[in-house]
């Protein structure tokens, strides 16, 4: 491996021994606490990041190429693709019936294939409103809606959401009558939930594209209603 | 951790940072594609990590440290590969570090 040809790949030898013989992965003497996460200083988990990688490609077990387009087929995940299919569900009704029994049939109609991973699409009614969480860790639907935000992953939201579902819907903005029923429902690494928002009132007549763009990422979590603005929103991205 | 006590949600919100993406991507190739490691392993591998991981360790950070032990656990890679490339980047990345400012 320390051929000539190195220097041209990427530059470093492996003549930089290190004395560690025993090297764990989690070392709290080189914990960062910040939550920025900035290209431009390396971190000691930034470096086990480019270490393992590197590893991985020397060993043959994937290719720069599949990291790259791994990584540009999750930055074409956006919360979008949900809106179209929300909007196509409000303005097609057998189509919403079709979403809600075989989700992923539906959503390969538009254009989607959710993979392996099954889906249960949750309708906001006047009766009800449904909210998604994952209180192990941060399981979502990120083939429609790509990686999840930071809250969604936070303590803070996982913790209390399943206890007082209101009173984190009311820091989002989000009001529910108490004549209206809030369901949580908590994900797992094999079942997905997607919130089918409930259409607008005053929306009667708007095309399938303006509809879309009223749907925002948050209110297909279920932290908000859709129209209601807050984080997320299409026109606001 | 569903139930506890919590503070009011933060949410602030950052953009990925290209080196997470990277993270993602690898653990997605490892689990889909290559079908070498498991959500459970990472799971499994987070649960493992000391309490305060969850404080002084960011969602990403958490992540390469159980894709990592997972990788060296099933004998993927070695400790002795893993240290000696890391001094390696880390000893390139502060030979860069004047031209980067």
């Amino acid at each position: 491996m320390s051929g000539p040809s190195d220097t041209h790949d990427h530059g470093h030898h492996h003549d930089h021994h290190h004395d560690h013989d025993h090297m764990h992965p989690y070392d709290p003497d080189h914990h960062h606490p910040h939550r920025e996460d900035q290209d431009d200083t390396m971190t000691y988990y930034k470096v086990m990041e480019s270490a393992v990688r590197e590893l991985l490609i020397e060993k043959g077990l994937i290719t720069p190429e599949q990291v790259h387009r791994q990584i540009e087929h999750m930055d074409s995940r956006t919360p979008a693709n949900g809106a179209r299919i929300v909007a196509r569900a409000w303005v097609d009704p057998d189509f919403k019936k079709r979403l809600i029994e075989t989700p992923k049939e539906a959503i390969a109609e538009i254009g989607h294939d959710i993979g392996p991973m099954h889906l249960i699409v949750l309708e906001n009614t006047p009766e009800v409103h449904n909210v998604v969480v994952c209180t192990l860790c941060s399981c979502y639907p990120r083939w429609i809606l790509g990686l999840p935000p930071d809250w969604y992953k936070s303590r803070a939201y996982r913790s209390r959401v399943v206890r007082e579902p209101r009173t984190v819907l009311r820091e989002f903005g989000t009001e529910i009558a108490d004549n209206r029923e809030v369901l949580v429902h908590d994900s797992t690494a094999d079942m997905r939930y997607f919130v089918l928002p409930m259409r607008p009132e005053g929306t009667e007549g708007m095309s399938e594209e303006d509809l879309a763009a009223m749907v925002g990422r948050d209110a297909m979590i279920g932290v908000v209603e859709a129209g209601a603005g807050g984080t997320g929103q299409l026109a606001a991205e | 951790m569903g139930g506890l006590a919590g503070g009011e949600v933060n949410r602030d919100e950052h953009d990925y940072a290209l080196w997470e993406k990277r993270v993602d991507a690898m653990m997605m190739l490892l689990t889909n594609k290559l079908q070498i490691m498991t959500v459970d392993q990472l799971r499994k591998g987070i649960e493992a990590l000391p309490p305060d991981a969850y404080e002084n360790m960011t969602y990403y950070e958490r992540w390469i440290a159980s894709v990592t032990n997972t990788l060296l656990d099933e004998g993927v890679i070695t400790a002795d590969e893993l240290a000696s490339k890391m001094a390696a980047i880390e000893a390139q990345a502060q030979a860069h570090a004047p031209e980067a400012g």
